[in-house]
């Protein structure tokens, strides 16, 4: 059996991702499940989704523990660990990260036992690699790397699940597919099925008796107001708002009520300040600030500014 | 006829849509939105000729579901969890008026604390109401059930309305390979609603919801949805046959899996069991005699069915997906009442709770569920009931306990 997880955030197409593989596998006769999986439902939010397919009925269900390939359409994603990437990911599994680095650099990064692939940022063009085609490039990429998918069963299955989206948007996710699936081929079929059951003896499950505890801890109340502050929600944003204060007028009371999410704050001095840990990055502020004082700029450059010692 | 990838929810607007409804009252609810969406999009394009509306809340949505059916229409509608229970008054309301319709209901644990994923407390909550229930497994088994429901719902010897039940994600955010009954096969095995003397016209008035005093007549009518109920088991058997000679896929109201020589079953619904299936075919590589049992139709409850696939099994692991709490596994109280007084030596049955508000239940649990079932035949003792639960798991309560602050709290407060 196939199994197969792509990780991405909201929005990155991971959920076409998966269905343009499964409906791949299944033109090429496979038995098939995908699905994926919900949480916050926010773009940006972590999320995943994933796909068995074998040549006999599937009877295995949920989230995929053992995978034979993980496909990551976020590279920031590898370092957030409720985003949980490298779960379950073993000697023999495969993992495709979408980034800029080089491929050795996330070798010795993640030292990992199995293949370790990338698939560049640059795009099919050298041009940069848009955001909204990443999922079906994830998935022709994930074929090919099954080895047991044509190219053709890939492009069937793109124009099958973007039904209704006009040609140029179908034919534009088709050519990136056939980039991705091309840049694959040397590796072709290095992810081989894994067998339904692991082999050896079953280990025991572990389980606990769970004893009485008295309301007072076991009803599911939250004792404390600040539990918010610990999800570091702000790991959601794909683009980061930064307040020019040059042209900032300290009108603060705009945006920091506009704020959806209450993350703008104003000092002693009457200046905005943003705090980085919670927000989102839905550019409500932008958008509404009169003065156009706040820019937006990617995540990956603000962070990357960040790590080479520039401003926070 | 070939097959489509589906997910549950896409299915069962795909069974309300070849059984060609009439009426769908809607409101919306995670994980089950997707049907309405879809039917609502189906009679948009008008591929579908029905008439659909937006009620304010599931108990309303339960009402006009029920007031249209006994205008003698076809009705479908949806919910889930919280709705479900919202609209609990008119389930026991409208399966008194024995209106015949088809509910599907997606699965989902329920408050409190509030989740999105499947256990089957809020199916069970109706399980008194006068509804049938079918309990499905697969995508498919949800297309063929809405179809079957309303052959079993229409029935003159039965005529109540049926609950179509799929566990929330594993089933209705789930594709698979899904075949599509032929409209014109689905429509000959289900013809258009004969609504018999249901039905209003000016001049011909029906007055539901009558009012009754002194127990006697109440006990009539209540008794009557009783037998009514009992008469769907005994139909059951000619509508699967039906179904199966038509479309060439059984719906039975029990499902057996590699039992007939097994020693030691699993007893489960819904889409967890494939889980126990896989699990099946590992012990059985591995040379152990073990099978699974599954009942599809809770509601009649098919005492007789079980008791054959059960018979001469020496230890039965009963998996529930659902809490009574006081009691346990509602599934396993009621396979011990129907084994009762069974001729020859009767199995032991393990009872295991597991799968609560959508946990996994992992392969080598299973494994470890029969072993137990099996050390408790030989013993000749049932063991305690057991929850599946962790050491793991037990740990990351206690860390999210400490990020909740209950545990300081207790010492804090008095
Ligand atoms: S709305 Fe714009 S100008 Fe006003 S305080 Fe905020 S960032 Fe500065
Ligand atoms: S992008 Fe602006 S409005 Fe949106 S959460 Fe961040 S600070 Fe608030």
């Amino acid at each position: 059996m196939y199994r197969i997880r792509f990780h991405g955030r909201g929005g990155q197409g991971v959920k076409t991702a998966s269905r343009i593989l499964g409906t791949a596998f299944f033109l090429s006769g496979f038995e098939v499940q995908d699905a994926p999986r919900y949480g916050a439902e926010r773009r940006g939010a972590p999320i995943f989704a994933y796909v068995r397919a074998d040549r006999r009925p599937i009877h295995e269900r949920g989230v995929i523990r053992d995978p034979g390939l993980v496909l990551v359409a976020d590279e920031t994603l590898v370092a957030i660990s409720a985003a949980s990437v490298l779960e379950g990911v073993g000697a023999r599994t495969a993992f495709l990260v979408h980034s800029g680095e080089e491929t050795q650099t996330w070798r010795d990064r993640l030292d990992l036992a199995g293949p370790v692939v990338t698939l560049p940022v640059a795009g099919p063009h050298g041009e940069g690699l848009e955001a909204r085609y990443v999922g079906a490039a994830c998935a022709a990429a994930a074929a090919c790397l099954a080895g047991v998918v044509s190219l053709g069963a890939v492009e069937e299955a793109v124009r099958e699940e973007l039904e209704g989206l006009a040609d140029e948007v179908i034919a534009r996710n088709r050519e990136h597919a056939r980039w991705a699936y091309g840049l694959m081929e040397p590796l072709r079929g290095c992810v081989e099925p894994d067998p339904a059951h692991p082999a050896g003896p079953i280990p025991p499950p572990g389980w606990v008796e769970l004893p009485f505890e008295d309301a007072r801890v076991s009803a599911p109340a939250t004792h404390a107001g600040v539990t918010s502050t610990l999800v570091k929600t702000g790991l959601w944003r794909t683009v980061r708002p930064v307040i020019e204060h040059a042209r900032c007028r300290g009108c603060w009371w705009v945006c920091g009520s506009l704020c959806p999410d209450g993350v703008i704050g104003v000092d002693e001095a009457g200046r905005p300040w943003i705090d980085y840990d919670h927000c989102k990055g839905c550019m409500v502020c932008l958008s509404q600030c009169p003065n156009r004082a706040i820019d937006a700029i990617p995540e990956r450059d603000a962070r990357g500014a960040e790590s080479a010692g520039g401003e926070k | 006829m070939s097959r489509t990838m589906l997910t549950g929810n896409v299915a069962a607007a795909w069974g309300a849509r070849l059984a060609g409804i009439e009426y769908l009252p809607a409101f919306p609810i995670t994980p089950q939105t997707e049907i309405i969406e879809t039917i609502s999009r189906w009679i948009e394009t008008g591929e579908m000729d029905c008439r659909m509306t937006t009620l304010e809340s599931e108990h309303s949505m339960v009402t006009a579901a029920g007031a249209a059916a006994a205008a003698g229409v076809r009705v479908f509608t949806a919910t889930s969890s919280q709705g479900l229970l919202y609209g609990m008054e008119m389930l026991y309301t409208t399966a008194g008026w024995r209106a015949p319709f088809v509910l599907v209901n997606v699965s989902r644990g329920l408050s409190s604390p509030i989740t999105l994923e499947p256990d089957h407390n809020d199916i069970l909550a109706a399980r008194d109401s006068g509804f049938l229930q079918l309990h499905c497994a697969t995508c498919q088994e949800v297309l063929d059930g809405v179809l079957v429901a309303y052959r079993l719902a229409e029935d003159e010897r039965v005529r109540l309305p049926v609950i179509v039940n799929m566990d929330g994600f594993h089933l209705s955010f789930t594709r698979e390979p899904v075949e599509i009954t032929d409209a014109a096969a689905a429509a000959r095995f289900l013809p258009p609603f004969d609504p018999g003397n249901l039905g209003f016209r000016a001049g011909a008035p029906l007055s539901e919801a009558v009012a009754v005093l002194g127990g006697s007549p109440y006990s009539y009518f209540r008794y009557q949805v009783h037998l009514a109920a009992l008469n769907a088991e005994a139909v059951f058997p000619s509508i699967a046959g039906e179904f199966h000679r038509a479309f060439g896929r059984p719906f039975p109201a029990v499902e057996t899996y590699r039992c007939d020589d097994a020693e030691v079953v699993f007893v489960m619904m819904g889409s967890f069991a494939t889980k126990a299936k896989a699990a099946v075919d590992r012990l059985r590589e591995a040379g152990e005699a073990v099978g699974l049992v599954r009942p599809v139709m809770l509601r009649p409850f098919p005492s007789a069915a079980l008791r054959e696939a059960l018979a001469g099994k020496r230890g039965i692991a009963v998996v529930d997906q659902n809490l009574s709490p006081g009691r346990g596994g509602v599934l396993h109280t009621e396979i011990s009442a129907a084994l009762q007084g069974c001729a020859g030596p009767s199995p032991v049955l393990a009872s295991f709770v597991g799968g609560l508000g959508g946990r996994e239940i992992a392969s080598e649990e299973f494994c470890e569920m029969a072993a137990v079932a099996r050390r408790a035949a030989a013993e000749g003792r049932a063991p305690e009931p057991r929850l599946l639960f962790t050491e793991a798991e037990r740990k990351e309560m206690r860390n999210l306990q400490a990020i909740a602050l209950a545990r300081g709290a207790r010492e804090r407060r008095p």
